[in-house]
């Protein structure tokens, strides 16, 4: 471990990436349980058509795509109540469309495809000082919304419609989390790759639900689980020689697995 | 129409209609609920009886007519503190949601916080107060998808009367409840109303049990048909029309 952390592009994959897993993490929990854990997934495709745009356009492509990213974050939250569509139906329709607009901005001026490219695939290896502040800079105030929202988060996820008989601004609420959400994927994609930051908001989290007895706990265990994936999938990829990203996803994978099992083992008994 | 709308009424409903597109749900209903009640709302599938609950409640906005809470309008009304409510659906916790019941029940304490609404020191004792009048205290740290789901509506039940509310909705609090948790439950209901003078509307589809525990009885069918004392809504032959004769009625004295 010491002789890894020697280096300095293995010190920032490992500080950027343990700021983005937590983030990622946390959010997991609320997404999972919310039913939307494939919203990750779905404004990935949607930051492609936002850096599209922006390069098309000539604006700065992450600020474009933060920004398209989040109104397509609202977007699905506003089509299931209006609409009455599950989640992930919202996401697949808000999904194909940054995509179709993203391969259709590419078409239209194939010079920028490179710069694209670089903006969605982030290599965590190849993380710069400044991706380093942008890391930190969005977990803290990730950490800041969800400390200051955490009790109307979990009652809104838990019972939305009693939360609402509460006082509380159920669909303020729900926006907030979906630009956190938005904002979270498109800087995470940048920084460590989208690969990574969709797998770090669904499995880590997945597998600290499988033993949590309160909520607090699953978003603690769901933070460690990430932390745990990182250090040892950046572990396997430097000694081993492998892509970092794959080597992180496939050791929470296992974590969810060992966890999976420890539970079956628990209710068996 | 024995009850009328009153100044000095917790919840006072006006000329209240609602319609889901062009199909009208609610017509015109007017009444009032005063403190210390228990009120049992009854009706047919699809008379309106969830749907005027949440339009009590500001969840839903009525198409025309005025609901007030404790004299303020619904919509300016802000002590949602004095509420306490047990929405239809609370025995169909999702199993795998990792809440614990003494989570659940911090949430009721959300309503009487401001921004930011950080639980304190002194919040963790009305939790466990509110844990022990439901009786679930030996199982304040489990959590909530492993209870049955009479022990969940107990929680539910915590987490609606953790503020002290004035007021105690329920909407078919009992559905998936076993008969012996039932009865149980609707003693405890009782011990809310008589001992701690928390009033109680309860949304309900067995009479039997609301002859026995409810004091007034609204009775709707699209059109509130009925609002009275229990003993004369088992006299009532509107509401033996409604009900089309199916239940038989036992009316049991208080």
């Amino acid at each position: 471990m010491e002789a890894m952390l020697t280096y300095n592009f293995m010190q920032r994959a490992m500080l950027a990436g343990l700021f983005i897993a937590l983030s990622c993490s946390i959010l997991g929990i609320f997404l999972i349980l919310r039913r939307d854990a494939m919203i990750g997934h779905g404004l990935a495709h949607v930051t492609f058509g936002g850096v599209a745009l922006g390069l098309f356009l000539k604006i700065t492509p992450l600020l474009v795509a933060v920004a398209v990213a989040a109104l397509c974050a609202i977007g699905v939250v506003e089509l299931k109540k209006k609409a009455s569509l599950y989640g992930d139906t919202a996401i697949g329709i808000f999904s194909s469309i940054g995509m179709a607009t993203g391969v259709v901005l590419a078409s239209l001026a194939s010079s920028f495809n490179v710069d694209l490219l670089g903006y969605l695939f982030g290599n965590i290896l190849a993380i710069e000082k400044a991706e380093v502040l942008i890391a930190i800079i969005l977990t803290i105030v990730v950490l800041l919304v969800i400390v200051l929202f955490y009790q109307e988060l979990l009652y809104i996820t838990f019972d939305p419609e009693s939360a609402k008989t509460s006082g509380i601004h159920v669909a303020r609420l729900d926006s907030v989390l979906a630009i956190l959400v938005a904002v979270t994927v498109v800087l995470g994609m940048k920084v460590v790759g989208l690969l990574l930051v969709a797998a770090l908001l669904v499995i880590p989290s997945a597998a600290g639900l499988q033993l949590a007895g309160s909520f607090r706990q699953a978003v603690l265990f769901s933070c460690l689980i990430a932390a745990g994936s990182l250090v040892s999938g950046l572990f396997m990829a430097f000694y081993w020689d492998l892509p970092a990203s794959g080597t992180i996803i496939l050791s929470s994978f296992v974590i969810f697995v060992i966890l999976f099992c420890v539970r079956l083992m628990k209710r068996r008994r | 129409m024995a009850l009328n709308v009153d100044k000095k009424s917790l919840v006072s409903v006006e000329g209240v209609s609602f319609s889901y597109g062009t199909t009208p749900v609610l017509i015109d209903v007017t009444f009032s609920i005063m403190p210390d009640d228990f009120l049992a709302i009854i009706g047919p599938n699809g008379s309106g009886k969830t749907t005027l609950l949440k339009i009590i409640l500001g969840i839903l906005q009525p198409s025309s007519g005025v609901v007030q809470l404790m004299g303020e309008d619904v919509k300016h009304f802000s002590h949602w503190e004095r509420l306490g409510y047990v929405p239809q659906k609370a025995t169909h916790v999702d199993p795998f949601f990792p809440a614990s019941v003494r989570e659940v029940v911090a949430m009721g304490l959300l309503s009487q916080k401001r921004f930011p609404r950080l639980l304190k020191h002194k919040d963790e004792k009305a939790i466990d107060e509110a844990i022990e009048k439901v009786n679930m205290r030996r199982l304040k740290n489990r959590r909530i998808g492993e209870l049955s789901g009479g022990e969940q509506q107990r929680v539910f039940i915590a987490r609606a009367i953790v503020n002290n509310p004035a007021i105690l909705f329920l909407d078919e609090p009992t559905t998936g409840v076993d008969a012996e948790g039932q009865a149980r439950f609707y003693d405890m209901l009782d011990e809310l109303n008589k001992t701690y003078g928390i009033t109680i509307v309860l949304i309900t589809h067995d009479i039997s049990v609301i002859t026995k525990h409810a004091r007034k009885v609204a009775c709707l069918n699209q059109r509130l048909v009925f609002h009275g004392t229990h003993e004369e809504f088992c006299n009532s032959a509107v509401v033996q029309e409604i009900l089309r004769g199916d239940h038989h009625l036992v009316c049991h004295r208080h």
